[in-house]
């Protein structure tokens, strides 16, 4: 009998109540600035940190040439190593030395041309070139393997123009690179660290917040007003979400203007994406909070949950299409991931609307999912 | 003394494992994230979808084509027919590379003319698109050998002959995967460690603490012998699971290796407890994890390498504990390295350690509110 009725008061949002709840909340933020602190001053220093710190373009890397004879011709194909920015060539003359250096990390490759290396190529060709390559950091070793590939594709045609000699190379490959023609690794590391960091940021701003009211008693406090749950929630959320966009724009700035990532999609797509993130990073933490209940736990669940799982899981860095297929699938629960996938598209490749649209579904759906279980948990202990 | 330090660490020990959510915190996550960040975090390729875009009928270019296909690097997603279809596909990543076979291709190679192929990467991802280049130019450069053979071409000038140590077969796995023996053990330390002052300053147990006959020596060894034993334990459990699940080779010598997780727990614990006594409440000090965890793990080495920093954040990762158990965990396991190539790597761990153990014992009776 009582109970429709209570359900009838219960329906929609008390703007006044709710802008009380902001304004306390409003008020707790701006009393302790460390919230102000990480929502601002982290996000600018961690991505000017990464930005400049994280690459995978190898430059200048340390490679020991063994000469064993000098003729002209070592020193022909030694000038296509002097003149690539990519290596520091070391010229020694036996290999022991080579493999010494190695093995000291001091250079983290060798080519090895032998004593009869002029000779051979004067007269029946086919010298043999040998090439080592420190293979700990594989990928490195990957990327150096082709940059000598480079240099030697290149003596080759330079010394078959020298000497008259035709090269026939029967297959030709012309390379075109989308999006990122220089192939400049920041371009897309970039996006994606503002997708990690702003991972943390909802994480950190929110995770604490609840579990801080349980133990404090303040939510009990709470619960006897007339305020709902669906008012605390939103009080909670919205004065740091504005906080996060604020951190999320001086993101995007920095990267435009200080690390000259083109953005070649439409500004509102970036926003009404980094806003869907947003409001699922600040979910993911009240989720925390709420299931956690004491901020000690709720401190070390943030860091588990958040931070790694974005940074390895989210294709920021390791390509999530190479994972074995049940561990992909696993990577549909981490919210970086789509986020990570829509900065990629919108910053170099444009409005691609099938991957903008899939990634904000899935955000929104995370989103819902999150805030309904945050409602449901908190609304038992009424 | 002892008996009050193992007193006061058996309190530290049930004020983490007491709570059932706290003891499944430090626990499972390390376990669930090895295995699947072990499984996860590499750069080696495999199945790139592709398509073909073949305008040439010869049996050439379907020899070629092969090639590519019977790579299990590639897998091939569908055959397009036109140039327009190329763009929709990789704006999508629907596929990774297109190859296009230009016209002509047989019949340019069976009369000695360059025969064109070209081959279209998406750049979202400048690694991957390096790779997938990679990856392509080595079947080219293979299928040339053949054919230059088969048709009696005179040998280039010279050759290379690309052989790599340690890891032969390339495999990426094996540099991130131990690289996560480092990770998960600083993380789990911080866990242990970064909250554990903060919090007793919070509930103001801390004080009564302070005021016992226990001197901050021993309250410091007290708080900072469970992160070691934790630490140590899981980073066991870790090492064994690397070895023994994932196949990765262990060449060098365990006694080096376990003195290198020795001094960085050193590091590691005296930073988690430095910030923990430097927060006033428990939301600084998971604050302070997190602004050293996140930068720490980022600027190490782990995923991308050091030598590609610019000089001056290169300056920056001396200052970094994880940078020197990174270069440990990696020579132990895949160059076999002993204590005379490691020895730079122990003492900077050591000192930072000393000195951030130090700093917490210090501000134990300084900063009190």
């Amino acid at each position: 009998m009582k109970v429709p009725q209570k359900r009838g008061v219960r329906k929609g949002i008390n703007i006044m109540r709710l802008k009380g709840l902001i304004r306390k909340e409003s008020y707790q933020i701006v009393r302790d600035p460390s919230s102000i602190a990480i929502a601002f001053v982290l996000p600018m220093i961690l991505l000017f940190l990464f930005g400049y710190g994280v690459s995978l373009d190898a430059k200048y890397v340390p490679i020991a040439i063994v000469v064993e004879h000098q003729s002209n011709e070592t020193s022909d194909f030694l000038a296509g190593f002097r003149q690539s920015r990519y290596f520091v060539p070391v010229i020694v003359t036996d290999i022991q030395t080579a493999e010494q250096a190695m093995i000291e990390r001091r250079v983290d490759g060798i080519v090895w041309l032998r004593e009869d290396f002029g000779k051979k190529i004067l007269n029946t060709g086919d010298a043999p070139i040998g090439v080592f390559v420190n293979g700990v950091d594989a990928n490195r070793a990957r990327i150096l393997e082709g940059y000598v590939r480079g240099v030697w594709g290149k003596w080759l045609e330079r010394t078959s123009i020298e000497s008259g000699r035709p090269l026939h190379i029967p297959v030709k490959v012309k390379e075109r690179i989308w999006f990122n023609a220089e192939m400049r690794s920041r371009n897309f590391l970039v996006p994606g660290l503002i997708a990690v960091i702003m991972t943390l940021i909802g994480a950190l701003l929110t995770a604490m917040v609840v579990a801080r009211e349980w133990e404090r008693g303040t939510m009990e406090a709470l619960m006897v007003t007339p305020v709902q749950v669906r008012e605390i929630i939103l009080g909670k959320i919205i004065p740091y979400f504005i906080m996060g966009m604020g951190g999320m724009t001086l993101s995007v700035i920095m990267a435009t203007w200080f690390f000259n990532v083109p953005l070649r999609g439409s500004l509102w797509v970036l926003f009404a994406g980094s806003s869907l993130f947003l409001i699922t990073a600040l979910s993911m933490g009240l989720l925390i909070s709420v299931v956690a209940k004491s901020q000690f736990v709720a401190g070390q669940v943030a860091i588990i949950v958040t931070f790694l799982p974005a940074f390895i899981l989210s294709g920021f860095i390791f390509d999530i299409s190479s994972m074995p297929a049940i561990i992909q699938t696993l990577t549909h629960v981490i919210a970086a991931r789509y986020f990570v996938s829509m900065l990629q598209t919108v910053f170099l490749a444009g409005d691609v609307w099938p991957i903008i649209i899939y990634d904000g579904l899935a955000l929104t759906a995370m989103a819902l999912i999150f805030l309904m279980i945050v409602k449901k948990r908190m609304k038992k202990r009424l | 003394m002892v008996r009050r330090i193992i007193a006061l660490m058996i309190k530290e020990f049930l004020a983490l494992f007491t709570d059932k959510k706290s003891r499944m915190v430090v626990i499972v996550p390390p376990v669930v994230q090895l295995i699947i960040f072990g499984y996860a975090a590499s750069f080696n390729l495999d199945h790139v979808p592709y398509a073909v875009y073949n305008e040439d009928s010869g049996r050439a270019s379907r020899e070629f084509l092969a090639k590519i296909q019977g790579s299990p690097n590639f897998s091939l997603k569908t055959v397009i027919r036109s140039d327009t279809e190329i763009g929709p596909l990789i704006d999508t990543q629907k596929v990774r590379v297109v190859v296009h076979v230009a016209s002509k291709f047989s019949e340019n190679l069976l009369h000695n003319r360059p025969a064109e192929v070209q081959i279209i990467v998406d750049g979202r991802n400048s690694n991957t698109a390096m790779v997938v280049l990679n990856y392509l130019n080595s079947i080219v450069t293979d299928f040339n050998q053949q054919w230059a053979i088969l048709h009696g071409h005179s040998p280039p000038p010279a050759r290379l002959y690309v052989r790599s140590w340690f890891n032969t077969a390339l495999d990426s796995h094996w540099f991130i995967i131990p690289g996560i023996v480092a990770l998960l053990t600083l993380v789990v330390t911080m866990l242990v460690t970064a909250l554990s002052v903060a919090r007793e300053r919070e509930a103001g147990t801390f004080d009564q603490l302070l005021v016992t006959p226990m001197r901050p020596l021993e309250i410091l060894i007290a708080k900072a012998l469970p992160g070691f034993i934790i630490g140590t334990l899981e980073a066991t459990f870790i090492i064994l699971v690397v070895v023994f699940w994932f196949h990765v080779p262990m060449r060098g010598s365990v006694p080096a290796l376990y003195l290198g997780l020795f001094t960085f727990l050193l590091s590691a614990v005296g930073t988690g407890l430095m910030i923990s006594s430097i927060a006033v409440t428990q939301q600084q000090g998971l604050l302070g994890a997190f602004l050293f965890l996140v930068p720490t793990i980022i600027l190490s080495g782990f995923a991308t390498p050091i030598a590609n920093m610019p000089p001056m954040v290169q300056y920056l990762t001396y200052i970094n504990p994880m940078r020197y158990f990174l270069i440990i965990v990696r020579s132990v396991f895949l160059e076999g390295a002993s204590f005379d190539l490691l020895w730079t790597q122990y003492w900077p761990m050591a000192i930072m350690g000393i000195v951030a153990l130090a700093t917490a014992g210090w501000l134990f009776r300084r900063r009190m509110y």
